[in-house]
């Protein structure tokens, strides 16, 4: 039962990766690009540490997981708002020039 | 096949795609970034074949400090570089036969070695591990039974620094200070500091040690200047001349120390072997002035500063 479970969590963790992945590759810009590559970051990587933790059953290491998980989500935040600036400086500037 | 093997070959691909990727990327940039990538997958490489301390130095200095090295570097580059002059027709085929040439003895050296040496040393240093006055068989060996290696290598780190200083690099271009990453980078310095002092303790028992532990402090040291959160480390002030020397200097010392200590008449005396009582205090202090100088080595070849040359 907790196999399955796990198993499931585990999935649906890949699949946010992969779709983050597809939109990285697929979408237009920087704003859209960003978004799809964090929801990977944040919400794939949560699954597979819950999927992790449920297989385990080690609290130790499920809670070293959750704070790594804590970290990845930080920072993934924090560089997402900062390349969104820089793109949003870059496109403002583009625009500019071609006036 | 097992999963094992299909995801360690998979690793072995991509490596090499990703090598490949990064010598023939068109943007530098891009190039640079396929590089940190490749550094990190390395890294995942090295935890597979069981070296973790050759994984977390990789990661730290390989793909992360390296990486921040070559955007630094680019930064500084002008807006558009000339393509470089074409060369006569033969040095297309002189680069290949130097390539052939250079590849037939590197594939010949690898197919010497042999898979399982025969004479292991691996046996004769555990057996001496006890005595080492560490529990870690790695920092056994890089701090003391092949101590010399390390100063050497804390020596190279010097000689790098001081080669740079030589290099007229332009001036970056002006830096932004954004708001966000100031106030990120200032709550990241705990972390870091703590995290960098733990991986250099827990270097005498688990993978970890003083490289490891440098490249973190660099890595925060480097932040903070990078958001203007710093003043100039000039190269003449004491205390930075002071740091960078401590890893070298208190390896000298240690050694004299247990010259002096280890002396006895008519023995033949062995340069850099630690007296036992004193083997776990004399490492720990090496590896902690090791980790500052590499720290800000590291963190200086990475900035580069350039203000203090030209004023």
């Amino acid at each position: 039962m907790m196999a399955w479970l796990g198993g499931v969590l585990l999935m649906l963790g890949l699949l946010f990766f992969l779709a983050g992945s597809f939109g990285v590759l697929r979408f237009p810009d920087v704003f859209s690009r960003l978004h799809a590559v964090t929801k990977a970051d944040t919400l794939g990587l949560g699954f597979i540490v819950l999927g992790l933790g449920v297989l385990q059953q080690d609290w130790q290491r499920f809670l070293l997981m959750l704070l790594i998980w804590g970290l990845v989500m930080l920072s993934g935040t924090i560089s997402c708002q900062l390349l969104g600036q820089y793109g949003r400086d870059q496109t403002r500037d583009h625009e500019e020039s071609a006036e | 096949m097992s999963g094992d093997f299909w995801f360690d070959a998979l690793l072995g691909v991509l490596l090499l795609v990703l090598a490949l990727a990064t010598i023939q990327a068109r943007q530098l940039a891009a190039a640079v970034m396929l590089y940190v990538v490749f550094g990190l997958m390395l890294a995942l490489a090295w935890a597979r074949l069981g070296a973790a301390d050759l994984a977390l130095a990789e990661a730290a200095i390989g793909a992360g400090l390296t990486g921040a090295l070559l955007f630094s570097a680019l930064a500084r580059q002008p807006k558009s570089i000339t393509p470089p002059v074409r060369a006569g027709k033969m040095a297309p085929l002189a680069a290949l036969m130097l390539c052939i040439s250079m590849g037939t003895v590197l594939g010949w050296t690898l197919w010497q070695l042999p898979l399982q040496p025969a004479h292991s040393q691996l046996p004769a240093a555990l057996e001496q591990l006890g005595s080492s006055g560490t529990e870690h068989l790695v920092t056994a060996v890089l701090l003391n039974f092949r101590a010399w290696d390390t100063l050497l290598e804390l020596l190279v780190l010097l000689l790098a620094l001081l080669g740079t200083r030589l290099v007229a690099a332009p001036e970056p271009a002006a830096l932004q200070h954004w708001p966000l990453a100031r106030q990120w980078s200032i709550r990241l310095l705990p972390l870091l500091v703590l995290v960098a002092f733990f991986v250099l303790w827990r270097g005498a028992t688990a993978p970890g040690g003083a490289f490891q532990a440098g490249a973190l402090l660099a890595a925060a040291l480097v932040v903070l200047r990078l958001n203007g959160q710093l003043p100039m480390l000039s190269f003449g002030a004491w205390w930075v001349r002071a740091l960078i020397l401590a890893g070298v200097l208190a390896f000298l010392l240690a050694g004299l120390l247990s010259l002096w200590l280890n002396w006895q008449p008519e023995q033949a005396v062995q340069w850099l072997s630690w007296p036992l009582p004193l083997a776990k205090g004399l490492i720990l202090l090496i590896e902690l002035c090791a980790t500052l100088a590499i720290g800000l080595t590291l963190t200086l070849l990475v900035v580069g500063e350039r203000k203090e040359l030209t004023a």
